[in-house]
């Protein structure tokens, strides 16, 4: 191993990314998003390498794109970059392999995406905006005032879960197992051994097990807008059922896609505002900011830090040589803060200009297809929460998880202040 | 200036100039007209500047390229009078267009 790489064994501090050679750079290392050092290795690389090949890996060479306009020609080029086999840095493992269409190219990737988008369309949202209202409020009322806890748990899990069984049409009795079956998908800790490996398989077992008892009730019923219901009974995909794993995959697609993305988004929120006291005063003094604001903390969180893709053959981009079969990694994480792109990137302001033009829903045929709900969300949420809380104070540093792909939180405590209180 | 009108999901109706060789999204964003998103800038990336363009003025615009083409293929509601906004430039021969929008852009 090089120096560099020693240097970067986990119990050590992160390095200054300057004390680095530039070729000996490794953005995959999950430790540097958990804390929050990614930021500086990646103005380094928009700076001096934006187009940056990492030779040596423990997941094998790759291409890093960190600048806004360069991810979005790649993102809209998938006639020469591929989204198959994976859209994870490493490859998916050979004995275990779960197809889903967001690692497909056309044209099964068109007809899959198509089977499923109406249950997340611009008319399923109508219908189910009073019903997150609701639930949003619910959740709200029942949380603890004066009090610290966390709001990760209490409400961006609780939100986002009841959300996807409303999606799945799931029996909301079982929802928590969603948020099991999401959690262990994206769980690195569920990769250290072979025994956490195979207790994994055996989770994401039970979880095809449940819903292919749901897809046989779906298909002998009359059609509906849940996720199920639609393939179920469109011609493209009612024979999935045929293909358990491939089954499996968009399963697990449709559940983390849309979880924990969602609920990092909302932890996001309460951690951005507190850290910029300014922006909370003005979400206060103009609760019409909302829309606006839930565009630019997805920004600001960027909940999925990259999408990969696989170059299908040789290409000269930005006076680099990326060879066929080369993985290219494109790291909206860093585009979402591109100085020559986006002004004031590093800073979160609630009432940015053209705040809905951010990569973190990705571009192109793979543009995120759940959008529109995910905003739609964390936009009821704060319009509640503004109705009953004064302040959502944080009370210490958040944890964030241990990934270079979910930008997320673990823990993010706090204490309520009451609205008549202040 | 080409004088564009824009009738939202809802029927309301905004009358706009629109620059020479703004595109339609542009023009949209600039004179406020609401329901255009433009999520991608302009890059022919998101297809949330999904619009509607009659019969009788689809000739007298460019044909969609194949990343239009593409985009429009995965965008909600789409008809054979879709287009995207902002792939579209306005020009003197567009005076007096009629666009019409879409309930959502998705
Ligand atoms: C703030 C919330 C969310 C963020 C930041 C997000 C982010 C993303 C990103 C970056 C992609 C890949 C885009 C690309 O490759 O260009 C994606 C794809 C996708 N997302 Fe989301 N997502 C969110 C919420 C949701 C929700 C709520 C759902 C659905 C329940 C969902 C379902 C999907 C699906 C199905 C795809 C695959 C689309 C395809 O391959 O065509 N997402 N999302
Ligand atoms: S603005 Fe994104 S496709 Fe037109």
């Amino acid at each position: 191993m090089t120096d560099a790489a020693t240097a970067m064994n986990a119990d050590d501090a992160i390095p200054d990314p300057y004390s680095i050679p530039l070729d000996q750079i490794r953005m995959n290392q999950s430790r540097l998003f958990q804390n929050n050092a990614h930021g500086e290795y990646f103005r380094r690389l928009r700076k001096e390498d934006p187009v940056h090949y990492c030779a040596e890996s423990e997941v094998g060479p790759f291409w890093s794109i960190t600048k806004f306009d360069d991810i979005v020609k790649i993102d809209s080029n998938h006639k020469q970059f591929s989204s198959e086999p994976a859209i994870s840095i490493g490859n998916p493992s050979e004995d275990f392999t779960t197809p889903m269409f967001i690692a497909m190219d056309p044209p099964k990737h068109d007809v899959q995406r198509k089977a499923a988008n109406p249950g997340v369309a611009p008319a399923r949202l109508a219908d189910l905006e009073g019903l997150i209202r609701e639930r949003a409020g619910k959740i709200l009322d029942g949380l603890p005032i004066g009090e610290e806890f966390n709001w990760v748990d209490r409400v961006s899990i609780e939100l986002t879960t009841q959300m996807l069984a409303t999606l799945f049409d799931f029996p909301f009795e079982d929802r928590h197992l969603l948020t099991q079956w999401s959690d262990v998908t994206t769980n690195v800790d569920m990769f250290v051994s072979e025994e956490k490996i195979q207790e994994r398989r055996a989770s994401l077992r039970e979880c095809l097990a449940y819903f292919t008892r749901l897809w046989h009730e779906r298909a002998d019923q009359p059609p509906k807008f849940d996720f199920i219901s639609l393939m179920a009974h469109n011609p493209d995909t009612k024979d999935m059922i045929n293909n358990p794993m491939e089954l499996l995959g968009n399963l697990i697609l449709l559940i983390v896609g849309g979880n924990d993305t969602t609920r990092n988004s909302i932890s996001a929120g309460i951690v951005g505002l507190n850290q910029n006291p300014q922006e909370y005063d003005k979400l206060l003094a103009d609760p019409t900011l909302i829309p606006n604001m839930v565009s630019e903390i997805i920004r600001w969180q960027t909940p999925l830090a990259y999408m990969r893709r696989t170059a299908k053959e040789d290409i000269e981009f930005q006076g680099k040589q990326i060879k066929k079969g080369d993985k290219v990694v494109m790291w909206y994480v860093s585009g979402n803060r591109d100085e020559t792109k986006i002004e004031n990137a590093d800073e979160l302001l609630i009432d940015r200009a053209r705040a809905r033009q951010h990569m973190s829903f990705g571009f192109g045929i793979h543009r995120c297809m759940g959008n529109r709900v995910g905003e739609m969300q964390v936009r009821i949420l704060w319009e509640e929460i503004l109705k009953r809380f004064e302040r959502i104070e944080m009370v210490r540093e958040p944890i964030r998880v241990n990934s270079s792909f979910v930008m997320g939180y673990s823990e993010v405590m706090v204490r309520i202040m009451p609205k008549d209180k202040h | 200036m080409p004088r564009v009108t824009f009738i939202e999901h809802d029927e309301t109706i905004h009358e706009i100039s629109a620059d020479n060789d703004a595109t339609l999204m542009e023009a949209a964003l600039d004179n406020l007209v609401p329901g255009i998103d433009a999520d991608c800038g302009g890059q022919c990336a998101c297809a949330t500047c999904h619009i509607f363009i009659n019969d009788e003025w689809a000739t007298k615009i460019p044909a969609r390229e194949e990343t239009e083409e593409t985009m429009l293929e995965l965008a909600e509601g789409v008809t054979e009078f879709s287009r995207l906004a902002c792939q579209i430039r306005v020009n003197d021969t567009l005076d007096g267009l009629t666009v019409q929008l879409p309930e959502a852009q998705h």
